[in-house]
């Protein structure tokens, strides 16, 4: 495969100073690499959703993005207690954020499905007490509407 | 309308970005849940809040936000400013209350950048 782009970004578990560092980091680059505006969104979005989860929940994570000329594949290992229940964790409102995340304005139990909203594709993996993983793939042609 | 008239409008303070009052302005999204925000808010708005916190301004970079307006006379620290300028996001501050603020610059032709949401969403 031709990549056009490839990286990985290391996110520490708990730092929540840098919390979306590496989410603007990664939507400098792709601006960069003359991806869309909308898709450019999208993107950024899913990335920084899951950048905030790993720094909400998991002990440490990584992001890997890939840019082909026709897709941006995202997947994210983290280490951490793992999902016990997707199903409900994809649902509207459900969370199990603490006061430190909520005081930030974040935990309301949107991530998730947020990032399946932005994604063309997401596959979740999830291992409790292990971690989780995300596969998500955006297709950099735009959405109809 | 732009940021210049939206600080008249509400007697606003310019923290950030007193070069980029030309800016204009259509539509907005208020909320002080950033998790709405990055849910709901569509490209180009103007993110209106009462968070002080720096992730308040890593979420308006993050969705292309035109600009940061503070509700309620608060004031974000240094920190929150400074990255504000390093991400070039202008950050205005107004003594009005979330739903003054919001209401005024609705009778000045500012619109919510999505109207209502497309369906009722109950948890089982």
């Amino acid at each position: 495969m031709d990549w056009a782009y490839q990286s990985s970004f290391s996110i520490e578990g708990g730092n929540f100073e840098n919390a979306g560092k590496a989410s603007i980091e990664i939507k400098k680059i792709l601006k960069n690499l003359k991806i869309s505006d909308e898709i450019l969104r999208r993107t950024a979005i899913v990335v920084y959703e899951s950048e905030l989860n790993i720094i909400s929940y998991a002990d440490q994570g990584v992001i890997n993005l890939s840019v082909t000329g026709d897709k941006i594949l995202i997947s994210v290992d983290d280490v951490g207690p793992g999902i016990e229940d997707i199903e409900l964790a994809m649902q509207e409102g459900y969370s199990t954020a603490t006061d430190r995340i909520r005081e930030m304005g974040f935990g309301a139990g949107m991530g998730l499905l947020n990032i399946k909203n932005c994604s063309d594709e997401l596959q979740i993996f999830s291992e409790v007490n292990k971690g989780t993983h995300l596969s998500i793939i955006i297709n950099r042609m735009e959405r109809e509407s | 309308m732009n940021l210049r008239d939206i600080v008249k409008i509400l007697d606003a303070k310019v923290l950030v970005g007193e070069d980029r009052l030309d800016t204009v302005v259509k539509t907005a999204f208020s909320a002080d849940l950033m998790s709405d925000v990055l849910a709901f808010a569509k490209p180009g708005s103007l993110i209106i809040t009462g968070l002080t916190i720096h992730q308040v301004v890593r979420t308006a970079s993050i969705l292309d936000a035109v600009g940061l307006l503070i509700v309620r006379g608060k004031i974000p620290g240094r920190e929150t400013l400074e990255l504000a300028r390093e991400l070039d996001i202008p950050v205005l501050s107004t003594r009005y209350i979330l739903f003054e603020t919001s209401g005024r610059l609705y009778a000045h032709g500012i619109v919510g950048c999505v109207e209502k949401i497309e369906k009722f969403n109950c948890r089982q």
